[in-house]
């Protein structure tokens, strides 16, 4: 019988660590929001995640609240990285996040804003339920991390 | 026995919740606890959808295909699933699952369900998780389900044939394309979808294709007839001869829309043929057996892993054989004996 070599076996993020041994991988939606169409640090996040071990799905460009609602809620992602460089989050992130508790999965994804947010905003944008916001400059490493730490325990 | 935990999310799930769909499918990728339990209760809620695999060259414009065959369905009010298979590094893991970009028709629609599944080098897993993945589509009530894949390697034609129909997209102007399909991909595709077809050497790779087809059921020539840039229609006889399948070819440049029509009906043939012929309950008689077989290989070499750590690990028995202590037939002598003793105690 031929079998699991080794050096084969899927490497797996163990974020849960459950007795089962139920595997875990993150699943990360990386979101591009409006019209602003500067993605450059939306590739380079989704690159980091990969490389992290993360599955990651990639939006592409102007995609509208509800576009980001129907992907997150049918990948069942842990994360949703939404990247705003427009001006434009606090229109667009409540509308998203309206619609993700529609579909009742709001409580277990972990919402993050990437991009220029002034701190007002910020402070109201975490009000409303998003986890964290990142400016530029932030490591990815920072954000790698904080991901992990993060990532909700599910159901 | 049925554990508690997942009754619930299978009751949303027959209740047409999609958070519960995808949440079971993240469950059954993930091998979570129950998820044996949740795929078994939703086999007796399968059996009514249709499954079409879709597979092909990188760039061949796989997912933008299956973007415009969603977009018809639904006009015809059909409900359906996707599932889109993408590699993941072996290195990391980790993975950018792109086909859903190409998902542009029908934004904001529910009724397109599309999911990403990564490959997660797993070693014939991808398989059991994308059929199991479709199980739950079909319980759910998807009414057409596209399973897509790249054909690049044995893992992800084992995914595509588990579908009723399988098409492989073949994109214009590279011989070299149509050779590499002899390989193993010709043997599983009941359609030929040259997609692209209004680049350069559109016609030549139809031609190819479907001499290709014709040396396949005994050399019989075939006309292919003279195809322009523009011409879009399709070639090949659907039903053979003998009473069997002819692989159909058509041409579709998918980006425009044009051709999906065609690509639907020599869907829709081969589906009345597998009807009609009883070839649709052989198929799915040779599923299930190969979903049974693989099943207990899996379960099975589980069990020897189980037994190989008992015996001190792989590590440790490699290094003895290379050491020359022992060698590879009497080790693994030494771990099955007792366990065939085991079963011939029991099945007598």
């Amino acid at each position: 019988m031929t079998y699991a070599n080794h050096d084969c076996t899927p490497r797996v993020v163990d974020v849960s660590a459950d007795a089962e041994g139920g595997q875990r991988t993150i699943r990360c939606l990386i979101a591009k929001v409006g019209l602003d169409g500067h993605d450059r640090g939306a590739h380079v996040i989704a690159r980091a995640f990969r490389d992290a071990g993360f599955e990651v799905i990639y939006s592409g460009l102007h995609r509208a609240p509800e576009e980001v609602v129907q992907a997150a809620v049918q990948e069942d992602v842990d994360v949703l990285g939404i990247s705003i460089l427009s001006g434009a989050h606090n229109t667009l992130v409540p509308k998203v996040i309206d619609g993700l508790e529609e579909y009742d999965a709001f409580d277990d994804t972990l919402l993050l804003i990437g991009g220029v947010i002034p701190d007002d905003d910020e402070a109201e944008l975490k009000d409303l339920g998003v986890a964290e916001v990142f400016g530029p400059g932030t490591p990815l490493e920072e954000t790698i991390e904080f991901v992990r730490e993060n990532v909700p325990e599910r159901r | 026995m049925m554990s508690a935990d997942v009754q619930p999310l299978i009751d949303d799930l027959l209740n047409g919740s999609h958070r519960a769909l995808a949440r079971a499918i993240t469950k059954i990728e993930n091998r979570d606890p129950g998820y044996r339990d949740l795929v078994a209760t939703l086999y007796e809620h399968t059996g009514t959808a249709d499954v079409i695999g879709i597979t092909g060259s990188p760039g061949s414009g796989k997912s933008t295909l299956v973007d415009k065959l969603a977009e018809r369905y639904r006009e015809r009010g059909e409900t359906v699933g996707v599932i889109g298979v993408d590699p993941s590094s072996p290195f990391t893991g980790g993975a950018v699952l792109g086909d859903r970009i190409r998902m542009a028709s029908n934004v904001g629609d529910m009724d397109v369900f599309f999911r990403s599944m990564s490959a997660r080098g797993s070693l014939g897993g991808l398989s059991t998780a994308t059929a199991d993945a479709v199980k739950a589509l079909d319980a759910f009530g998807k009414d057409r389900i596209i399973v897509e894949t790249v054909g690049a390697g044995q893992n992800e034609i084992d995914v595509v044939r588990t579908a009723d129909t399988v098409a492989v997209l073949v994109p214009p102007g590279s011989g070299d394309d149509v050779q590499m399909l002899k390989a193993g991909i010709l043997e599983i595709a009941d359609v030929f979808v040259v997609n692209k077809a209004d680049q350069d050497g559109a016609d030549r790779t139809v031609q190819e294709l479907s001499e290709m087809v014709e040396l396949g059921r005994g050399g019989v020539s075939v006309d292919a007839g003279h195809h322009g840039p523009d011409a879009v229609d399709d070639i090949g006889h659907g039903h053979g001869d003998d009473g069997g399948w002819t692989p159909r070819i058509v041409e579709s440049v998918a980006t425009r829309g044009e051709g999906i029509e065609d690509v639907l009906s020599a869907f829709a043939d081969h589906r009345a043929y597998l009807d009609e012929s009883g070839r649709a309950a052989d198929r799915a008689r040779q599923r299930y057996a190969e979903e049974i077989r693989t099943l207990l290989r899996q379960d099975v070499g589980e069990l020897l892993e189980e037994e190989l750590d008992a015996h001190g690990g792989i590590d440790d028995l490699a290094r003895s054989v290379a050491e020359r202590e022992t060698n590879p037939y009497a080790v693994v002598d030494r771990i099955v004996e007792p366990i065939e003793a085991c079963v011939s105690d029991r099945r007598d």
